[in-house]
Order: structure tokens, then C-alpha cells, then sequence
């Protein structure tokens, strides 16, 4: 497909935007843009976090799903409590795949659930005494856990339960830390909101826990900050910065533990990764403690290069010496990754929508393969997240906040990328109108994708998806136009006959 | 009233972040910046204005505040 102007670009949005109402179109105007990389601030082009049409099919999640789901949820040693009707805890279990090291039920919980399983007489007289007694029963089966996080779903809030006192109260009884997360599905707009609430709860409940407290510091401690280790992402990021000579204190929130938590606020710098559902404890810390924060991309290696090289400028020679030895180290592997994939993907083209950091984070990646990223665009995105966006893309592609299935189905079918990065409910969707898709949420199951060794399977699996020859069968053989050429047509007749 | 975080980047200037709205952007003019009176009416480059209390210089950076809001340009 080859570029769209600026102008093609306009119409296309138009065009789309025909089939609402007068005012849903008005509304949904000011979410879809032609990217401009001259604007320096993105409200001026594009609106975002801002409450979704309702009757439109979104794909956003909600603040419980931000918060258990995403920050709460990976922290492995400690139970998260699902508190509230049993739905939301089991249908949010074990989806994201957050890797963790540790035997699950004995001292790290990570893919269970735990939920209180309201009935109707919780809802009716207060669910305060069911939670009590499920505090107890954790601490009775799993008292290896290292604390406890109650993860509100929509009715306590309705209901107006106090778990804070249950907390406070269960906290001492069991000497173990017990966080009341007022995450309540309803509040926000989207699960954006669920990131920022958890972040403030690990602020007011868990940060301060080891503050003047004795810790054996170096001078290149560093912690990971906003890396979920989807498929083993941070593990991947991780061997990165201890082969330059950074020790990695704490992990955030993928295979972390509450230890690494309590003990983040001893370290020189916060490197974070996906910035929208942790720069609200990033810049937490630099306040109350000092602690500078870095954004950084580990996806691709023109992006981990300067990373590594940026991060590595926060510290003295030794670290500078130490990034260039890691860059110089694994650049012959990923010429070879290059070399061999580039050719098959030159020119191919990308449409992404995706949450978090994925969406202007993986263009340099696709770059590296020589793919072009056509249209971007993020579920629960702010405007400095498309701030930062606009730099990354090029001109006149395509920018959509909270896209609706339609949208993004029509603008897909008229800019017929090669590739789209988006999720599983995206997924079936697309493949059956014959565009691969992967999912950019969970790595398809596959990852990781961050650092140098993911690069590799990042290659590979978009590869795979493109290059696969079920692409060219979609259409079945009696109802292939006859200037497919007569030579294919014995072919496939034999495969028809193979089948049969 | 908002309450505001003032930082200073690594250039020196000053930037304002309103947590509330995720919104962070450069102050470009302040009124009031030495080190016995700093606040006062502050600019931001989109053309918002705030209002801090004067006071003196603080310690350190990045620090909350509060502000008042005399014209937003959002």
C-alpha cells in the first residue's frame, strides 16, 4: 500500500466519521488525527482520556482492571484480593501472563485469584465481616504470603463498605502489610485511572515502609520501573543493564516482590519504561526522595542503543564503558537478525492500537526491520502520552484515540496494512478479513520482546505472521478471478484433492 | 485551588505538572525568582496562567504546591 497524503488522509477520517450522528461525529472528530510532527503540543491535534461514546464499541478496560490487572497484579509475594462479585477476579486471572520465579500457592500467588464471591446478602448487609474472615483464612492457608491487597470491585464502592478499617484492623492482627485499593470499576474513564490509584496506594501504604532503615547501597543502584515482564520482558531488560554494571534493586511489577518495593526508594535512579501507569510514583519519588526517573525503550536496537547510552549518562565512566561493551557485544547478533529478516519485511506496513507504551515504543523496532508504522493510536492514552507520540511518527500517518471497532475495522480495510499490532479482540477480526495480526498486548504468547534477545523473537514473530502462505488462500479456489493464472490452478486443484 | 508539582529540568528552567490532569508543560515566565521571594503569577508556554503564594526559594525540586488557576488555556 503505498503512503496516503496528508489530504487522503483527511477524507479517510471524514469519510469514516460519515456514518454517526451529528453529535457523536463532532465528538469523535476530535479523537481521530493526520499526525503533524510540527505540533509540539498534541492537545492542539488529537483529544484523549475523555469518557467514551456511549453505544460505540470501545476496547478499554476499567480502573479495577488498571489496577489489579496491571500494577497490583504482577507484585508475586503477595495475595491480591478480588473483593467483590467473583466475575471480575476470574476472568481477570492469569490473562496477562506476568512471569514470575517462585512456587505458585506456597510463596508467590501470581496466577491465582482470591475473591470474596459477593451474594446478594453481602450486597445487602455489607461485605466488612466477609473480608475479615478471608483475611484470616489467607493468613491460615498461605502464611508464607508477604501481604495483602484488596482489590475494590464496582459494588463496595456502591455499597459504601469501609475496608480501610478491615485493613488497618486485619494488618495488625497478622502483622503483614494490608492495602485497601479503592479501585472501584466505575471510576474514570478508562483503566488509566486504575494505574494512578494504585499508584497512589503503594505510595500511602507501602513506599515509606523501610524509610531510615539501614540498606547496603552501591552507587549504580537502579530500579526497572513500568515493565510487567509480559512473556519475560523484564528479565530480558534486566540482564541488560547488569552486564553494564547497574545492580537492579527492584522490579516493577513484573516478578517483584514487596520487599523490592519497600526498598525502591533506596536507589540512584528509576528507569521506567511504560510511563503511563507509573510516572505518577516516579515523580513521587523524585519529590519526596530524590530520585531522578529516566524513560527509556528497550524495543529494537537503534532504541536500546540509546537507551543504554542514556541511562548509562546518569552514571560515571565505569557504566559509560560498561553500556558501550554491551552495544558493541551484541551488534553482530542483531546484524544477523537484520540481514535475515529485512529483506523479508522491507517496506511492509503496520497498524498499531494498543494501551500503555506499545504504541509509540515499537515503531523504532519495526523500523529496525524496515517496516513503516502507518497509524497509531492508544486505548487509555493522555496527551503527553501522544506528545510524545507525534515525534515518533512520521507525517501525515494516522493517529486514533479510543477507536471504536468500527473505525478501526473501516480505516484497516481502506489503508490495508500489511500488519496490524493489536489485541485478542481485535485478533479474529482482522484475520478473517485477511490482514495477520499479532497481538501486541501479550506477545501472542510468545515474548519476550524487550532487550536484545527479544528483538530476535520479535523479528521472527512478525515474520511468521506476514510471511505465512495461509494469507495467499483466502480466497478459495472457485471463486479465484481467471487471470490468477491457469498455471496455479492445477496446483491447487491437487492440494483440493489431497485434503479430500 | 490546584495543587501543582514544579520541577526543574535538566536545562535549569522550570516545568509545572498538574497531577490531577496528567498535563506538564514549561514555565516560561515567572514573577517572582530569586532567593528570598519566588512564585508569584507564573506563565506556562501554552499561555495558562497560574498563581503561586510568594515565598522564598524552595530547598529543593521537584516540590508541590499549591497554586491558584487565573486563566487556563486548555
Amino acid at each position: 500500500m503505498s503512503e496516503l497524503t496528508r489530504e487522503e488522509t483527511e477524507a479517510l477520517i471524514q469519510e469514516v466519521l460519515e456514518v454517526y450522528p451529528d453529535k457523536a461525529r463532532r465528538d469523535r472528530a476530535k479523537h481521530l488525527a493526520v499526525n503533524d510532527q510540527s505540533v509540539e503540543q498534541s492537545k492542539k491535534c488529537i483529544t484523549s482520556n475523555r469518557k467514551s461514546l456511549p453505544g460505540v464499541m470501545t476496547v478499554r478496560g476499567c480502573a479495577y482492571a488498571g489496577s489489579k490487572g496491571v500494577v497490583w497484579g504482577p507484585i508475586k509475594d503477595m495475595v491480591h484480593v478480588s473483593h467483590g462479585p467473583i466475575g471480575c477476579g476470574q476472568y481477570s486471572r492469569a490473562g496477562r501472563r506476568n512471569y514470575y520465579v517462585g512456587t505458585t500457592g506456597v510463596d508467590t500467588f501470581g496466577t491465582m485469584n482470591f475473591t470474596s464471591d459477593f451474594q446478594e446478602k453481602d450486597i445487602v448487609f455489607g461485605g466488612d465481616k466477609k473480608l475479615a474472615r478471608l483475611i484470616g483464612e489467607i493468613e491460615m492457608l498461605f502464611p508464607l504470603h508477604r501481604g495483602i491487597s484488596v482489590q475494590s470491585e464496582c459494588p463496595i464502592g456502591l455499597i459504601g463498605d469501609d475496608i480501610e478499617a478491615v485493613s488497618k484492623k486485619a494488618a495488625k492482627e497478622i502483622g503483614k502489610p494490608i492495602v485497601p485499593v479503592r479501585c472501584e470499576g466505575f471510576r474514570g474513564v478508562s483503566q488509566s485511572l486504575g494505574h494512578h490509584i494504585a499508584n497512589d496506594s503503594i505510595r500511602d501504604w507501602v513506599l515509606d515502609r523501610r524509610d531510615g532503615q539501614a540498606f547496603a547501597a552501591t552507587p549504580y543502584d537502579v530500579s526497572i520501573i513500568g515493565d510487567y515482564n509480559i512473556g519475560g520482558d523484564a528479565w530480558a531488560s534486566r540482564i541488560l543493564l547488569e552486564e553494564m554494571g547497574l545492580r537492579v534493586v527492584s522490579q516493577w511489577a513484573g516478578d517483584g516482590t514487596l520487599a523490592e518495593i519497600e526498598m525502591t526508594p533506596k536507589v540512584k535512579l528509576n528507569l521506567l519504561h511504560c510511563y503511563r501507569s507509573m510516572n505518577y510514583i516516579s515523580r513521587h519519588m523524585e519529590e519526596k526522595y530524590g530520585i531522578p526517573w529516566l524513560e527509556y525503550n528497550f524495543f529494537g536496537p537503534t532504541k536500546i542503543a540509546e537507551s543504554l547510552r542514556a541511562i548509562a549518562a546518569h552514571f560515571d565512566d565505569h557504566i559509560r564503558e560498561g553500556a558501550e561493551r554491551v552495544i558493541a557485544r551484541y551488534q553482530p547478533t542483531m546484524e544477523a537478525v537484520i540481514a535475515h529478516y529485512k529483506p523479508r519485511l522491507q517496506g511492509k506496513t503496520v497498524m498499531l492500537y494498543v494501551g500503555g507504551l506499545r504504541p509509540r515504543h515499537v515503531i523504532g523496532a519495526y523500523e529496525d526491520l524496515g517496516m513503516q508504522v502507518i497509524g497509531t493510536g492508544y486505548e487509555f492514552a493522555h496527551n503527553d502520552d501522544y506528545d510524545r507520540t507525534i515525534k515518533e511518527m512520521g507525517n501525515a500517518t494516522l493517529l486514533y484515540d479510543d477507536a471504536t471497532g468500527f473505525e478501526l475495522e473501516e480505516f484497516i480495510k481502506r489503508m490495508k496494512p500489511d500488519l496490524v499490532g493489536s489485541g485478542i479482540k481485535e485478533k479474529y477480526v482482522f484475520q478473517k478479513m485477511g490482514i495477520p495480526l499479532r497481538q501486541m498486548h501479550s506477545w501472542d504468547y510468545s515474548g519476550p520482546y524487550h532487550g536484545y534477545d527479544g528483538f530476535a523473537i520479535f523479528a521472527r514473530d512478525m515474520d511468521m505472521a506476514i510471511s505465512n502462505p495461509c494469507w495467499s488462500k483466502q480466497t478459495p479456489p472457485w471463486k479465484k478471478q481467471p487471470e490468477s493464472g491457469a498455471s496455479t490452478a492445477p496446483r491447487e486443484a491437487g492440494e483440493l484433492k489431497k485434503v479430500a | 485551588m490546584a495543587n501543582i508539582m514544579v520541577r526543574k529540568t535538566a536545562v535549569g528552567t522550570y516545568s509545572f505538572y498538574l497531577p490531577k490532569r496528567d498535563f506538564e508543560d514549561a514555565i516560561v515566565a515567572m514573577e517572582f525568582d530569586s532567593s528570598d521571594k519566588w512564585g508569584g503569577e507564573i506563565r506556562l508556554n501554552n499561555g495558562g496562567t497560574y498563581y503561586i503564594e510568594p515565598q522564598a526559594l524552595p530547598a529543593r525540586f521537584p516540590i508541590s504546591l499549591r497554586a491558584r488557576r487565573l486563566d487556563a488555556a486548555e
